[in-house]
């Protein structure tokens, strides 16, 4: 595997050296040359004008013309299915679709039969069931085992599940029994169709920049995508015979024995709140300059019968504690209004709230990139629009005459 | 006097999240961006030293507990590597090789596990929650499963830690679980589990002298196709900034103006 | 700036600086508001190994000097005086023991001392004795192996926080000054006790309390050197711990040039950021050069002090003096250029003034600094 410069195209024009982010070009006597700290991103390729750069000696393309179809996995918590599975089953019906393979899910729990048969509402075609004492709490090793078995049986071209936290452990996990790639926190998934493979989209350098990625010489393609990214479309009622399209898996509980010792709960002290139930939610970033000051975004949050959010930059200031962040780090939401106050708009911030029915940006900055997400964009200080909103809200008379 | 080894995996990376890609050239903006520790390592390494010192004071346990740092990156990592010593960790060793370049969590894993491995009597092995350029948190777990040891996440306190067993508050997903597993096991911790200590002078001295092995490819004995970007399963094909997503309405006046306006448009909506 | 620093030295400015940052600045309003005991900032600085600054290599010290010390104070003083203040009164509390300590009063009270697991503090000033310390009148009496203490202390910084204290008594009353000796007395030793926390204009987060001792009972062998050596080791101590308080006094200044020129650059008025007018640009630049000029003279005095030098008390009292009077001019100004902000608590340079000024009182007041640099002079010549 080699990456190598074309000296006879190359002009040293430089461009490959500023796309760079690892430092690893560098001009000499007029050409492009490539150090060891290269990690084969492919940016300088995408960068230069002149096609000069290459990755030679990668490995041939395996045969996976065995493996057919999308699989999502099901969580569970108890009895009851969590949302970010039905999410995940509406978009594998439209990659399905693409491709023109089936749809599966994979559920796994006890005494979930019942609540799994929602899958079918949502666009699958099959179901496989492992529904047993055994399965009684989410424990990534046990649970790993048998989504394993059910991939190794069913051979799926995709897996996707949800970037719960019971996910990003237990996703790896099944990834690395299988040998195979397994891209995290998606933000978006295609099909390429030439290629007739994954195209998973996430940010990188958690900041302002998405990747593209795709599993190369393995399958199933895994991709965990968080909950709310994606949504849940019910298509139609469940069929009345969905009996042939269930298939419950054989648990042997001998053979099913964790190494983890569950020995109780505890719950978070402090603040239970959880932003994603409301409706309104008024987000305050670094722009807001201090903690005291979010007093002003509670007040509106109240009026408007909402919750405050928060940016990662704000949390991490100690402004305003974690349950409140929004963002890749934080909670995703899509509420009806989401009011964004001194939030620049980082991708990582973005991904966390894009999907709202309605962006409202506050801010002093015209040239913030929350602005290109945002339904209406006002471009001004947040500590004097915020306290006049609020007052127009209260006391509701008009700031402007002749305007009401 | 048995030696156990506590390994703590760290990271180097950009020293920013405000990359930005230039709309004009299509290419990335380097601003002077420094390289660091990934920020929730350094939560990780105070972990690795505090159990360290935990064990050094329970009386019953006799084993003598080291902490090694261990990082996969280009040489100038070996700075971070400095840093940890600086903080506590007692040794630190550097992989790299060229032939380790675009690796992805599983060969990132692979990797570090033969340096474990290498390393020999590793009880625990202690990850940050995520890096900051990837953001995956995937190493911790598919190297355990390599490594054949259980994998906690998100831990949030160690409660109690002996010579073959750890007992730990991790975050689920609407509360705490309290889970024990056997070691050898790897966890990953977050940020509210400790507080980092500020480098001792002592350390400072000490890490400056410090000569870091590297070790490479052929030192790790590793197979070609298990590392770097052979032994990857995913690959990163594109890099861009999103498109611009649509019309934007800028609300424009005075600030009377602008929030009585928006004020009609929460009417419209009924939200008022 | 460069000052030729090792990098040994560098790496102690680099530790106090991130500590200042990372532990410090974050909770100094905080803590000057409710005057609570910097215990975070404490315990970071004796991990930082900071403490061992003050103490010889065999006693789990870094075995460095009065200049290493004054680095470390200066940088935490950046941050925050009380902090440094409390750092600083350890570093005077166990003075004494380097001075006059005997071989196992050295290995008994020191190793806790440099890890900082304790902190020390120098009980000399009485109610009737400030700068006139010779006035003091609290008694030791000898009693078999004991010496029952009694009398009480005033101001006494980290009084109430500290587990070891430099108290100083009259063994001999008849004697007078002569009649002076130093005893180590430590924290929970019955017949020791504590007045209330004082209120203070400045360094609120530092403890000062009173020592108050009722028939408290000390093994003699707590004694340090031999009865009657008591002022003569309460002077060298000064001597030596002086540039700290001048180093001190640089420190909050620096911090206060810093916080008024990042201001200066970005508060506008009249269309223009006030960094461009010449009345600010000059005061900046009076600003700057009397702390320089400050710095210059503790550096020099701290450098003398640890190359062996007897004589060292006039530069001593100078380097106190000057750095002192310097602060409590340049945190005034500080607050000026950022005028009605200045006022306010919001932003940090009002605690700077009246932090500053106690550099201009304690440790001997600056009149008192001025009687000896005057009398050395007289006596010596200017050389």
């Amino acid at each position: 595997m080699d990456i190598r410069v074309n000296n006879s195209t190359c002009t040293g024009c430089g461009l490959c050296r500023s796309a760079c982010l690892y430092d690893a070009i560098e001009i000499k006597d007029t050409k492009a040359v490539i150090n060891d700290s290269c990690v084969f991103c492919g940016a300088c390729i995408d960068a230069c004008k002149y096609g000069s750069i290459d990755i030679t000696g990668q490995a041939e393309e395996k045969d996976f013309s065995d493996y057919s179809g999308v699989l999502v996995y099901i969580e569970t918590h108890g009895r009851i299915i969590a949302d970010v599975g039905l999410e995940l089953v509406s978009k594998g019906r439209k990659l399905a679709d693409d491709l023109g393979v089936t749809l599966s899910a994979a559920a796994i729990g006890s005494g979930i039969a019942e609540n799994a048969e929602i899958v079918f509402a949502y666009g699958a075609d099959q179901l496989y069931l492992a529904d047993d004492p055994v399965f009684e709490n989410n424990i990534d090793d046990i649970y790993s085992k048998v989504l394993v078995q059910i991939i190794g049986r069913h051979k799926p071209e995709i897996v996707l599940a949800g970037a719960t936290a019971f996910g990003r452990t237990l996703i790896p996990k099944a990834a690395a029994i299988l040998k195979t790639g397994l891209t995290a926190d998606c933000t978006g998934l295609a099909i390429d169709s030439q290629k007739k493979i994954l195209l998973q989209t996430r940010p990188t350098f958690g900041g302002n920049i998405l990747a593209t990625i795709i599993t190369r010489n393995a399958r199933p393609q895994m991709a965990t995508v968080r909950p709310h990214v994606m949504e849940k479309e019910k298509i139609n009622d469940i069929p009345s015979d969905i009996k042939d399209r269930v298939a419950r898996i054989e648990i042997d509980s001998k053979k099913f024995k964790s190494r983890y010792k569950l020995l109780g709960t505890e719950t978070e002290k402090g603040e239970k709140i959880n932003i994603t139930d409301y409706d309104v939610i008024v987000s305050g970033g670094r722009g807001m300059g201090g903690g005291e000051r979010f007093e002003l975004l509670r007040e509106l949050a109240r009026a408007l019968g909402g919750v405050v959010g928060a940016s990662r930059a704000a949390v991490d200031s100690g402004w305003i504690s974690y349950p409140h962040q929004v963002g890749q780090t934080g909670k995703t939401v899509n509420p009806k209004i989401y009011i964004a106050c001194g939030i620049s708009g980082a991708i990582q911030h973005l991904a966390g709230m894009q999907t709202s029915d309605m962006i409202i940006a506050v801010n002093r900055d015209a040239d913030a990139p929350i602005f290109r997400v945002a339904n209406y964009g006002l471009v001004g200080d947040l500590f004097q629009i915020v306290p006049m909103l609020i007052k127009r809200i209260k006391e509701g008379k008009p700031l402007v005459p002749g305007k009401s | 006097m048995i030696r156990i080894k506590i390994a703590v995996c760290i990271k180097q990376v950009p020293g920013t999240t405000e990359i930005k890609i230039d709309p004009e050239t299509n290419t990335l903006v380097r601003q002077g961006i420094e390289n660091i520790i990934n920020p929730f390592d350094t939560y990780a390494v105070e972990e690795a030293v505090s159990l360290k010192e935990r064990l050094d004071a329970d009386e019953s346990f006799e084993e003598e507990v080291e902490v090694v740092a261990v990082s996969m990156g280009p040489p100038q990592a070996e700075e971070i590597l400095k840093e940890a010593i600086s903080v506590g960790a007692d040794k630190a060793v550097l992989l790299s090789d060229r032939a380790f370049a675009g690796a992805d969590t599983w060969a990132t894993a692979a990797t570090i596990s033969l340096a474990l491995e290498k390393l020999g009597d590793v009880k625990l092995a202690v990850f940050g929650k995520q890096t900051l350029d990837g953001d995956t948190g995937q190493v911790g777990p598919e190297l355990a499963h390599r490594m054949n040891m259980p994998f906690v996440g998100y831990v949030s306190a160690v409660e109690e830690i002996s010579g073959n067993s750890i007992k730990v508050k991790k975050l689920a997903e609407e509360n705490y679980e309290i889970v024990q597993v056997r070691l050898p096991a790897a966890i990953s911790v977050l940020k509210d589990i400790n507080s980092p200590r500020v480098p001792s002078l002592r350390g400072k001295m000490k890490a400056k002298k410090e000569e870091i092995p590297l070790w490479t490819a052929k030192e790790l004995k590793a197979d070609p196709d298990e590392v770097g970007l052979a032994g990857s399963y995913t690959q990163v094909v594109k890099i861009f900034t999103p498109e611009m997503v649509h019309d934007v309405k800028m609300i424009e006046g005075s600030p009377e103006e602008m929030v009585e306006e928006l004020f009609g448009k929460l009417k419209e909506l009924n939200i008022v | 700036m460069h000052y030729l620093l090792t990098e040994e030295q560098q790496m102690i400015v680099d530790i106090c600086r991130q500590i200042v940052d990372e532990k410090v600045k974050p909770l100094r309003a905080e803590l000057d508001e409710s005057k609570e005991f910097p215990w975070e900032a404490i315990k970071e600085i004796a991990r930082g190994d900071l403490f061992r600054l003050f103490i010889g290599e065999e006693y789990e010290g870094m075995g460095t000097g009065i200049f290493e010390v004054c680095l470390a104070t200066e940088e935490l003083s950046r941050g925050d005086l009380s902090v440094a203040t409390s750092y600083a009164a350890s570093g005077l509390g166990l003075i004494p023991i380097n001075i006059a300590g005997s071989e196992e009063q050295k290995k008994r009270f020191l190793p806790p001392l440099a890890g900082g697991e304790k902190l020390a503090a120098f009980g000399l000033t009485e109610a009737e004795a400030g700068s006139d310390a010779g006035g003091i009148r609290t008694t030791a009496v000898k009693e078999g192996d004991h010496y029952i203490i009694n009398g009480t202390k005033q101001w006494i910084t980290n009084g109430g926080e500290a587990d070891i204290y430099t108290v100083f008594a009259l063994t001999d009353p008849k004697k007078g000054v002569r009649g002076a000796s130093a005893i180590l007395v430590e924290k929970g030793t019955p017949g020791f006790g504590f007045g209330k926390q004082e209120d203070k204009m400045g360094i609120r987060a530092s403890a000062t309390r009173e020592l108050v001792f009722t028939d408290c009972r000390v093994p003699a062998e707590n004694l340090l050197g031999r009865e009657g050596m008591g002022f003569l080791i309460a002077m060298k101590t000064f001597d030596e711990s002086r540039p700290a308080v001048g180093a001190q006094a640089v420190g909050v200044a620096q911090g206060a040039l810093e916080e008024a020129l990042e201001y200066s650059k970005v508060r506008k008025q009249f269309g223009s950021p006030i960094s461009s007018f010449q009345a600010i640009q000059h005061m900046l630049a009076d600003m700057a050069t009397s702390v320089e000029a400050a710095r210059a003279l503790v550096y020099q005095t701290a450098r003398l002090i640890d190359s062996g030098a007897k004589d060292v008390s006039r530069l001593s009292a100078m380097s106190k003096t000057f750095a002192s009077d310097m602060a409590m001019k340049v945190t005034t100004d500080a607050v000026q250029i950022l005028a009605g902000y200045g006022y306010m608590k919001e932003y940090p340079v009002e605690k700077m003034m009246r932090d500053a000024k106690i550099t201009q009182i304690y440790e001997g007041t600056n009149q008192i600094q001025r009687n000896v640099i005057a009398l050395d002079l007289i006596k010596k010549g200017v050389i």
